[in-house]
């Protein structure tokens, strides 16, 4: 139940109050940052400032005709969507097991498969460059694939994880009384029922990839440029108005996520709402 | 019949198992494996071991006092030939100048003025005479010290303590002291984020719990836009707004409120904002979730009995939110002490974090000793917060595990 709270002294109207106009501004502090700089990007000036001097593509056509801007996108592009896939088969075989395990070890095994989430991404970044140095796998895509693989795993288990909870596993042991072999049941019963849950593991272990620099700052070769590593050095050198533009197309992709993820969300929750 | 249902059961955990196994091998190759390996670089000495082997072996009888006897002499002068035609001399005196500085020029010095091996029994003299450093207690205490595999070193300078001659563990010299400055510095940065989301984080998270499930939807997505914008973009927002001549500076002149820029980006305030902007999120969302299964009968009862608003949300209220402000504080803190690349982008030289220097003695200095023992410290917070955590999200939980 949400229910606004009774309003009955003017001391709780005037707490309501506050807590409103607080809100508000840190709701404006949120999302100003992300809103503001998206006109600045269409900018046909060179300054990052307002009023703008007029409006041009000028900086999208930059972005589109620079080989490194590029050639970056196609690198994350590929690296992300690599990392979904690698990080999709081994999370969902992950979440499906753990739903079935019972024993003592399952709140150890959780905590290790989820590790790479709480472990600070630079830790990881130098166990992993000092690792795969020696074998061969920096400098490129597989090592940088791999990497980015164990990061958004845990994602993926837990979003797959999320949607099992709610998941009759006495549906699978109808379906194998039937006659049903594990893998006939797995697509039939079990896939249409978490398949939500598997595309916002995709989603979230793409954005995980896409986002992500560090590692990719100590183990690509000039070959695995990626966007946001371009982004990070671009703004260490000179934020130029074409990085505005990559932050608008980066902000867009993730309206796009953010559309999808809720919009499965919901409809999970309103299902659940409704039984039968 | 029981049997065969017991044998059955225990196919199907067995099958469970081989399901979760290919992640956790996965893992153990690209994650478990590498932070080992980190964590054994934190402790590992193996240069000096491996480019003056002789050198070791005669020390290993050395009792520390006085000077090393003659074999000592001889076998560094064998041991220092034979680098300088691998050309590996570097890498023993780049390991040897971490714990004595200038120790680096005496070895480079040695191993080129050694035309040839010095006649036997004449080689503490020979090496003595290309440089009296060799004459040196503090020389020798400072190779055998470093003549592994293991040593604490490492993990003592990264707490800014080292074994001086007589082996006992001192400070190191005021002006190498660094890192605790950094790891209290790493600290403060992310307590005062931690504190800033907290109190930013729980009326929007009030009122987002309070409101109809409609309207607060709604309100919501003022909080997943940015959980879900890049954190590269966010950054780069901050800069393009906060900058010199950035959109901030240019308003507040415009309304005639200062009459000079005002530096807001590359200090700590510039880290304070935008790292609160990022981790916000983190501390608004298990705040809500804490705040939405607060069944809101018990307040009513409160005023029912006769409590003040003010006493009532003290009394009543707090208590049932504070495990969820705990979990969002502890996890803002987790993820705040991680933090690199947003410090390293808006902050100035004084507001980088421990992550930053981690970073920089990987990639830039290569002293991966240290960049792994500050990378072992950092690491052992984390998990102390994270095991905490986990018990605090554990405790709360009512129902755990999941429907069979």
């Amino acid at each position: 139940m949400n229910v606004v709270p009774l309003l009955r002294t003017p001391s709780e109207r005037l707490a309501w109050g506050g807590t409103i106009v607080l809100s508000t501004l840190v709701f404006v502090f949120l999302v100003v940052p992300v809103i503001a700089i998206m006109p600045l990007s269409f900018s046909s000036g060179s300054y990052l400032t307002y009023p703008l001097p007029g409006l041009s593509l000028r900086w999208y056509a930059d972005f589109l005709q620079s080989p490194r801007w590029t050639s970056s996108l196609k690198n994350s592009m590929l690296i992300g969507i690599a990392a979904t896939l690698l990080s999709m088969i081994l999370g969902t075989l992950a979440a499906l097991g753990l739903a079935q395990w019972k024993s003592r070890f399952k709140p150890l095994i959780l905590a290790l498969v989820l590790s790479p989430v709480v472990v600070p991404v630079v830790i990881t970044a130098v166990g992993l460059y000092l690792f795969f140095a020696p074998i061969g796998l920096t400098g490129n895509y597989l090592g940088l694939i791999i990497a980015h693989t164990a990061l958004a795993s845990p994602f993926v288990v837990i979003t797959v994880s999320a949607t099992l909870q709610s998941f009759d596993m006495n549906l699978v042991r109808a379906a194998s009384s039937l006659g049903a072999a594990p893998l006939y049941a797995f697509r039939r019963v079990i896939l249409p029922l978490i398949f939500p849950g598997l595309v916002s593991g995709a989603l979230f272990a793409f954005a995980t990839s896409f986002d992500e620099v560090v590692i990719v700052l100590f183990m690509s070769g000039p070959e695995q440029r990626t966007l946001p590593l371009e982004m990070f050095s671009g703004i260490r050198e000179n934020i130029s108005p074409t990085i505005t533009v990559v932050a608008v197309i980066l902000t867009a992709l993730s309206i796009l996520l953010l559309i999808v993820v809720e919009g499965l969300r919901r409809r999970n929750e309103r299902l659940k709402g409704n039984p039968g | 019949m029981k049997r065969k249902l017991k044998r059955a059961e225990r196919r199907r955990q067995f099958r469970s198992l081989a399901l979760i196994f290919p992640l956790l091998a996965f893992l153990c190759f690209a994650f478990f494996g590498p932070i080992t390996g980190m964590l054994l670089r934190s402790v590992e000495d193996l240069e000096v071991r491996r480019i003056l082997p002789n050198t070791v072996a005669a020390l290993a009888s050395w009792d520390g006092r006085d000077l090393p006897g003659e074999k000592a002499y001889a076998a560094l002068a064998g041991d220092l030939s034979v680098a300088r035609a691998n050309d590996t001399v570097a890498i023993a005196s780049k390991r040897l100048n971490y714990s004595l500085i200038g120790i680096r020029t005496v070895l480079a010095s040695t191993a080129r003025k050694l035309n040839a091996l010095p006649e036997a029994g004449r080689a503490k003299e020979v090496l003595e005479k290309i440089n009296p450093a060799w004459g040196d207690h503090a020389t020798w205490v400072t190779i055998k010290g470093a003549s592994g595999p293991f040593t604490s070193f490492y993990l003592l300078a990264a707490l800014d303590l080292t074994h001086d001659t007589d082996g006992t563990i001192v400070g190191v010299p005021e002006e190498q002291a660094i890192y605790r400055d950094v790891f209290l510095r790493t600290f403060i940065i992310s307590f005062s984020v931690t504190l800033l989301c907290m109190l930013l984080g729980f009326p929007v998270a009030y009122l987002l719990a309070a409101l109809p499930p409609n309207r607060s939807n709604l309100l919501m997505i003022f909080v997943l836009l940015p959980f879900w914008t890049s954190l590269l973009a966010r950054t780069s927002a901050w800069i393009v707004l906060l900058q010199t001549h950035g959109v901030v500076n240019d308003a507040l002149h415009w309304l005639g409120i200062i009459d000079q820029p005002v530096r807001l980006i590359y200090n700590r305030f510039g880290v304070y904002v935008a790292m609160t902007h990022i981790l916000l999120p983190f501390m608004i969302l298990p705040l809500y979730s804490n705040m939405k299964a607060i069944s809101p009968a018990y307040m009513r009862a409160a005023a029912s009995l006769g409590a003040p608003p003010a006493t009532a949300f003290r009394r009543v209220y707090l208590p049932q939110v504070l495990p969820g402000v705990g979990a969002g504080c502890l996890l803002v803190f987790i993820l705040a002490i991680g933090y690199y690349i947003t410090p390293a982008l808006v902050g100035g030289g004084g507001d980088q974090m421990i992550s930053y220097f981690i970073a920089l003695y990987t990639t830039d200095t290569a002293n991966w000793g240290l960049a792994s023992a500050l990378g072992a410290l950092l690491l052992l917070v984390t998990l102390l917060l994270g095991f905490a955590y986990g018990k605090l999200v554990l405790g709360q939980q009512v129902t755990g595990g999941m429907k069979n």
